[in-house]
């Protein structure tokens, strides 16, 4: 699949809802622990070499899934192939906790969700719709039919 | 559009979990906008019609609309989206900040379709979505009064949603800076960790253990609006809003205007 790397890139340079050196392993059997400097921003994680400026990949979180693996140690992985892994390691049971909490919260779809749930409380208690002062109270990214049966 | 590096094993392309992002294409959840677009394929390349498909922040371009796999897809943070001068009808673009950035020139089937499009992709950024949901928590947060936030009712199922507020106290909110193109400055580091709510039990995060947690620092200023009138730091969100709003009404005046033709 093409995508616009360069710009990709670009999102990675930007400054990040978290950032850490971690212990990484890829989902590959016999895949081997590397330090890599992981990286959030909005709905991406990135992950470099510690040296060097160019993230060695990222991985879009949508539809992911976030699990507690040994102490310390979370996994990230994809709903449609809950088995293939991708292991992070932290320093300590906090930190994985942190990031853990952090990554769960990282999609668009979340995010969206949280704004129908706000506008939904919001329209509850004051009766007026938040979203019609900015203009975009028929946006179909904003429906309550947008969210997932 | 392509991965741009160079043939040759010198220099590695970026690794992207392709499979999970053409699973997110395809999958059944309603989109924020689908249809035809005529994309241009390079700077002097034809146009190839497209079935696009935008969900989120992601725009994916398939062969048509019956393709199983993307042929490609548009991350669309960090853009703006214009008018053009084409020779092409209802044609618009997808441009990049950045020297070598590239600029996605789209082309609709008609007005309404251009139109629709433009509306749905100048709003399509994580950070724009970002801005309103924390515009809509502050005002959940002043409409419920200061302290003893009381904890909302437990959702009907029709939204899939078991909300609850955090007990930690409510973090000072900054507005968020405005679309200018200027670096954002280093961020300070967020408030810290949430009191631990998991049981250590799998969570999708698709199914919303929704928890409006401490906020996230501000988001990058990125986008730029079309005539940034000096610094709007701290704006309120409002007029932040308005700005998108004037672009909008901007180009739809263009085009009304260049739709008056002999």
């Amino acid at each position: 699949m093409r995508y616009n790397e360069k710009e990709l890139q670009a999102l990675s340079r930007q400054p990040a809802e978290m950032a850490a050196e971690l212990g990484m392993r890829g989902p590959k059997k016999g895949s081997v622990l590397k330090r890599r400097l992981v990286k959030l921003v909005v709905n991406f994680l990135f992950y470099f070499r510690t040296d060097e400026a160019e993230p060695v990949g990222a991985l879009l979180l949508e539809r992911c899934r976030v699990i507690r693996e040994e102490p310390g140690t979370f996994s990230i992985s994809f709903i449609e192939d809950p088995e293939r892994k991708y292991h992070f390691e932290c320093s300590s049971e906090e930190q994985c906790q942190e990031w853990m909490e952090a990554l769960r919260r990282a999609s668009y779809e979340f995010m969206r969700r949280s704004l129908i749930f706000y506008r939904n409380e919001i329209r509850k208690v004051t009766g007026k719709d938040p979203l019609e002062q900015f203009g975009i109270s028929e946006e179909a990214r904003f429906q309550l039919s947008g969210l997932q049966a | 559009m392509a991965p741009g590096s160079p043939p040759g094993p010198a220099i590695a392309t970026m690794k992207l979990n392709e499979r999970s992002l053409a699973f997110y294409a395809t999958c059944d959840a309603p989109v924020d906008n689908a249809g035809f677009l005529y994309k241009k394929g390079g700077r002097h390349a034809a146009y190839h019609r497209r079935w696009f498909v935008l969900r989120g922040n992601m725009l994916f371009y398939f062969e048509d609309a019956a393709s199983r796999e993307p042929v490609g897809v548009i991350i669309l943070e960090g853009c703006t989206v214009e008018l053009v001068e084409a020779a092409e009808e209802f044609a618009f673009a997808v441009r990049f900040a950045g020297t070598r950035a590239r600029t996605y020139v789209l082309a609709a089937e008609s007005q309404d379709a251009m139109e629709g499009w433009v509306k749905a992709l100048s709003r399509a950024s994580f950070d724009y979505l970002r801005l309103v949901v924390r515009e809509l928590e502050q005002q959940l947060a002043a409409v419920r009064g200061g302290g003893g936030m009381a904890l909302p009712q437990p959702q009907p199922q029709s939204l899939p949603l078991p909300p609850s507020l955090p007990s930690a106290p409510a973090p000072v909110l900054s507005l968020p800076s405005a679309p200018a193109p200027v670096p954002a400055l280093p961020l300070p580091r967020r408030p810290s960790a949430l009191p631990p709510k998991e049981n250590g039990c799998a969570v999708w995060s698709t199914e919303a253990t929704f928890r409006p947690g401490p906020e996230p620092p501000p988001p990058p200023p990125r986008r730029r609006a079309s005539a940034p009138h000096g610094p709007l730091d701290m704006a309120p969100f409002a007029r932040l809003h308005e700005c998108y709003g004037q672009e909008i009404r901007a180009l739809r005046g263009q085009w009304l205007s260049s739709r008056v033709q002999p």
